[in-house]
């Protein structure tokens, strides 16, 4: 019997004892180590494992890069954190206290973890700065939206967040009007608006241009220290400019894990990936 | 970031430019019709003064109907029934204003009843001999019809075609239920033969301006309302449902309870219209609920141009404007223009006529925009 077996952490600590509900919505303790702790994590579609065995942490204001071939359940990987798929086995916490098996997808991106898809879906008959009213945390009742004006200082917000993603000139245009990768910038500022500690982003340089990558890989350097960043890409120079730490997949687990030369030069990864792409 | 109240939906410039031409123009109608003698030919005759009155009812409803389907992309092909309910329940007044000037003298039940040998009042017919509670049924009874009829719709995520399909048979259903005569409200006839509303005569002159006065102001009320609606949180995130339901959804807001607010409000709106309209044409019948009424509004919208809310008045009082013509000359091809009409304005114009005069004018002030932005078009 292992010593995790003997010392199960949801037996340790009182809130994490199954039936309780540890949620606290804003209260994100991040007392240990990591922000996020993916533990043996199993998932199974008819019987083939989109994730085995998977343990994987994160730090608080790290930049992690997962990479891995088709299939490998770096979707899945993401899906699990956001709540839309639960796994079979396994645990997954965000901060010490909050079970994110055990919380919906709502309470999930309430307490914290924001996701960008790969498909950029902005409301393109709405503006850039209307697209971030919208996603802005905060009160979404009928009544509220009718009756409160935004402040002066959630407008502070919103055009402090465009000028991080390098929006604010586009403030007043429509979102459908934005190129594709503005839109993808655009996307981006809307989940920081939800206020994340986590920040999912999927995919994020597919069809941009050599300016625009080279704008994206910054702008998630800058957003890494505040934030957690979590990317999930398949260029590879890309994962190169960018990557401190990375993470390699394959079948469902964890193949490799260290910084890129390392994980480079490992013949493991080689094998089924790097060697593959060239 | 625009967030309107009421003083800027009121004050700004759209706003100012559709009530100077609403009241402007309901204002000469009036003094035409009671200041000028009858032989002069300026006179305006009281059957315009109710056509009149009639065409802004209609365009309270298009607009009503412009807040579901122009905003929040709800195609409601039911709107009339609503706009039927309301009249019903002035109508309802109507009857028991009447007291015992029918044709059988009863002191309280309406003529109908006495015909059928009904020995008392309905329980649902009472109150409504009170202007005040007929009034506030002329808000509820839409107005919780639409909310129940919403929420089982919009909480089942029903959307679309199949929407637009159950408002339709909402209509539909709610037609055969008043054309039988148990229901009490006077069968395939209907309520007619009103002879005065408040104590007015509906005969007399004045009393068929203060109608066309009193669509004119809720018409106004109504699109300042709208305005205001649209401009705030609430209405950008009503259009952010139409526009991209799931996202939405994924980004914390009950989308349902969106729709339902706005379709809600919508009903109510088209209720008011309804109330309006019946003391005008001086008739309500089962013929209101008809699928065919839903869906000539959903016409004038289309010709108006959605989302504009004044595009759906005057789509609404063009289009009311041409059957009446048109029936007039050649009435068995109304409804081959009509349904030409929707062909043409569905193939040809999709943003309706304000769409079209709104890009005549940005065509006609930057003539060499399309270039321009052709040359910006990232590769």
């Amino acid at each position: 019997m292992s010593l995790r077996d003997t010392f199960r952490r949801d037996q340790v600590f009182a809130p994490l004892r199954p039936g309780t509900r540890p949620v606290r919505p804003g209260q994100l303790d991040t007392g240990g180590k990591h922000i996020l702790y993916m533990e043996d994590i199993t998932v199974s579609f008819d019987g083939f494992k989109a994730l085995n065995d998977l343990t994987l942490y994160i730090k608080p204001g790290e930049l992690r890069c997962i990479i891995g071939p088709n299939g490998a359940g770096k979707s899945t990987l993401m899906d699990v954190i956001t709540g839309k798929t639960r796994p079979d086995t396994g645990s997954c916490f965000f901060g010490q206290t909050m079970d994110l098996t055990r919380m919906t997808e709502t309470e999930i991106a309430t307490a914290g973890i924001g996701r960008k898809f790969q498909k950029p879906t902005v409301f393109p008959e709405h503006t850039a700065l209307e697209n971030l009213e919208l996603a802005m945390a905060g009160p979404k009742g009928t009544w509220q939206a009718l009756l409160q004006p935004v402040t002066g200082q959630q407008y502070d917000w919103m055009a402090q967040t465009l000028e991080t993603v390098g929006l604010l000139a586009q403030k007043d245009q429509l979102a459908g009007a934005l190129s594709h990768g503005q839109k993808q910038w655009l996307e981006i500022a809307m989940v920081l608006m939800q206020k994340p500690r986590l920040l999912l982003v999927d995919e994020p340089i597919a069809g941009m241009t050599r300016q625009e990558v080279e704008r994206t890989a910054e702008l998630l350097q800058s957003l890494a220290g505040e934030h957690s960043v979590m990317v999930v890409e398949h260029d590879m120079e890309f994962i190169r400019s960018i990557a401190n730490t990375v993470t390699v997949l394959h079948q469902g687990s964890v193949l490799a894990e260290g910084k890129m030369q390392d994980v480079q030069n490992d013949p493991k990864v080689i094998e089924v990936y790097l060697g593959e792409t060239g | 970031m625009r967030h309107s109240d009421l003083t800027t939906a009121l004050t700004d410039r759209t706003a100012k430019t559709f009530l100077g031409i609403l009241f402007g123009a309901v204002l000469i109608v009036a003094l035409l019709n009671l200041l000028v003698p009858a032989e002069s030919g300026l006179h305006v005759s009281s059957y315009t003064v109710s056509l009149l009155g009639k065409y802004l009812c209609y365009a309270l409803l298009a607009l009503a109907l412009d807040l579901v389907w122009g905003y929040c992309g709800i195609l409601s092909l039911g709107h009339g029934a609503f706009f039927a309910l309301g009249g019903y329940a002035m109508g309802m007044y109507l009857m028991r204003q009447i007291g015992d000037r029918g044709v059988y003298g009863h002191p309280t039940l309406p003529d109908f009843m006495v015909f059928l040998n009904w020995e008392e009042l309905p329980w649902y017919w009472h109150g409504f001999d009170s202007f005040g509670f007929a009034m506030l049924m002329v808000a509820l009874v839409p107005g919780v019809l639409a909310f129940v009829f919403g929420w089982l719709a919009f909480r089942s995520r029903v959307t679309g075609v199949y929407l637009s399909i159950i408002t339709q048979a909402l209509t539909y259903a709610l037609m055969l239920a008043f054309f039988r005569n148990e229901l009490g409200f006077g069968g395939n006839n209907g309520l007619t033969d009103f002879k005065d509303i408040l104590g007015f005569s509906l005969r007399e002159d004045s009393t068929r301006v203060a109608l066309l006065v009193a669509s004119a102001v809720a018409l106004g009320g109504a699109f300042v309302l709208s305005r205001w609606i649209t401009g705030t949180r609430l209405g950008r995130t009503v259009m952010a449902v139409r526009d991209a339901e799931s996202r939405a959804r994924f980004l914390g807001y009950r989308t349902e309870h969106y729709k339902l607010w706005i379709f809600t409000v919508s009903a109510i709106l088209a209720g008011i219209a309804g109330a309006l309209y019946v003391p005008q044409v001086g008739i309500i019948n089962p013929g209101e609920f008809s699928p065919l009424n839903s869906i000539e509004l959903v016409v004038w919208v289309a010709v108006g141009g959605r989302a504009t809310l004044y595009g759906a008045v005057i789509g609404a009082i063009l289009v009311n404007y041409g059957k009446t013509v048109f029936t007039g000359v050649m009435p068995e091809a109304w409804l081959f223009a009509l349904g030409g009409l929707f062909v043409a304005v569905t193939v040809f114009l999709p943003q309706g006529l304000v769409g079209l005069a709104k890009s005549l004018l940005k065509r006609k002030r930057q003539p060499d925009a399309t270039d321009k932005e052709a040359d910006h078009e990232p590769a």
